[in-house]
């Protein structure tokens, strides 16, 4: 396969009906940022999945180092304090 | 029995008149979505498949509507189906171009950009149709048309305006397709009736407006039309091209083999 003509990937972001922000919901191919905005039209809100996209060129997207996740993400399994579940909350506060 | 709230017209002749206008939005839908479907499996990228299919479906889906409405005013029982499926060549009145073949994706999505063009045109003004039905359809299909109308816009500007290959191929397409635009905008005594019923608009007032879209678009994407020649195709006669019996072989063959068949 001839690399030099394939067109570039994109993330597509979709907002729901509901929702506040755009989340992530799959990848495609696409020449530019308008085509990328139809085909993710077409291919990823067929079912009434969003009322909004956003398309961002996954080489332009910087990830983290999978070989580094143990000192990034695993120190914080055991510190339970940082989550705020020992308070009492009082009444009139409903919606935390 | 029908339920139809809106205008039937009574006599014969007007009636006819009517579903001969009826049936040529419905039969256009019809087989514009059943030459789009053939990409299904076949366009050029994944993305653009599933594309093409959206929007054949959503002709599907216009035509089943259509159709439905073309049967009551018909009043002799015939649904959405009978009229698809079980229907021959000379009954349909679809226009010509639509039943040609696709040939390569130029000139399927230059065909498609042509005919939504002039179909955005005329739903825009059937959303005023005398008949309340034809009303409501017009308004759906002119959301769902908008879109084809844009994703085929894109496409022609891009390949015509794109590498010599892709401008020849589509370039060639428009010398092709071009004259058989004519026939959409030749007046006939179908047209006139449906003007003065309020039925909806005669085609042939439609051509500036359709006009006015399609040449800055071609323009924009380095095409050039043809001249205008005598040639008028005549398939919203009911006289349509060798094509359109192969086409009909293919859609019909399952109703016809097992008939009433269900899923």
């Amino acid at each position: 396969m001839n690399t030099d003509h394939e067109w570039p990937l994109w993330e597509v972001f979709i907002r729901s009906k509901s929702g506040l922000d755009h989340k992530h919901c799959g990848s495609l191919h696409a020449s530019d940022a308008a085509m990328a905005i139809q085909m993710a039209r077409d291919v990823y809100t067929r079912r009434q999945e969003g009322t909004s996209v956003w398309v961002v060129r996954s080489d332009q997207i910087t990830a983290s180092d999978p070989d580094t996740k143990d000192s990034d993400f695993e120190p914080a399994e055991d510190k339970v304090y940082r989550h705020p579940t020992f308070y009492k909350l009082p009444p009139d506060v409903d919606h935390m | 029995m029908s339920t139809a709230t809106t205008s039937v017209p009574t006599t014969t002749q007007a009636k006819a008149l009517a579903l001969a206008y009826v049936l040529r939005i419905g039969d256009a839908c019809l087989i514009h979505g059943q030459r789009l479907a053939e990409w299904c499996g076949h366009a050029p990228v994944l993305e653009e498949d599933i594309a093409l299919t959206n929007i054949a479906l959503d002709h599907i889906g216009q035509t089943r509507l259509v159709l439905t409405l073309a049967g009551r005013l018909e009043g002799r029982g015939r649904d959405e189906d009978a009229l698809a499926y079980l229907r021959g060549e000379h009954e349909f009145r679809n226009p010509t171009m639509l039943e040609l073949p696709n040939g390569d994706f130029g000139r399927t999505v230059l065909r498609a950009y042509l005919w939504s063009a002039y179909m955005g045109v005329l739903w825009q003004a059937l959303t005023t149709s005398s008949n309340a039905d034809l009303a409501a359809i017009a308004a759906k299909s002119l959301k769902e048309c908008r879109y084809h109308q844009r994703h085929a816009a894109d496409w022609v500007v891009r390949l015509g305006d794109g590498t010599d290959e892709s401008h020849r191929r589509v370039s060639t397409a428009l010398n092709d397709l071009w004259p058989y635009c004519a026939e959409w905008f030749a007046a006939d005594e179908v047209d006139e009736a449906a003007a003065a019923t309020g039925l909806g608009p005669s085609w042939q007032s439609l051509a500036p407006a359709w006009q006015a879209i399609v040449l800055p678009l071609l323009n924009n994407a380095g095409l050039t039309p043809p001249e205008d020649t005598p040639f008028r195709s005549t398939g919203m006669q009911g006289r349509h091209s060798e094509h359109m019996g192969y086409l009909l072989a293919e859609m019909q063959s399952l109703a016809r083999a097992f008939p009433g068949a269900v899923w």
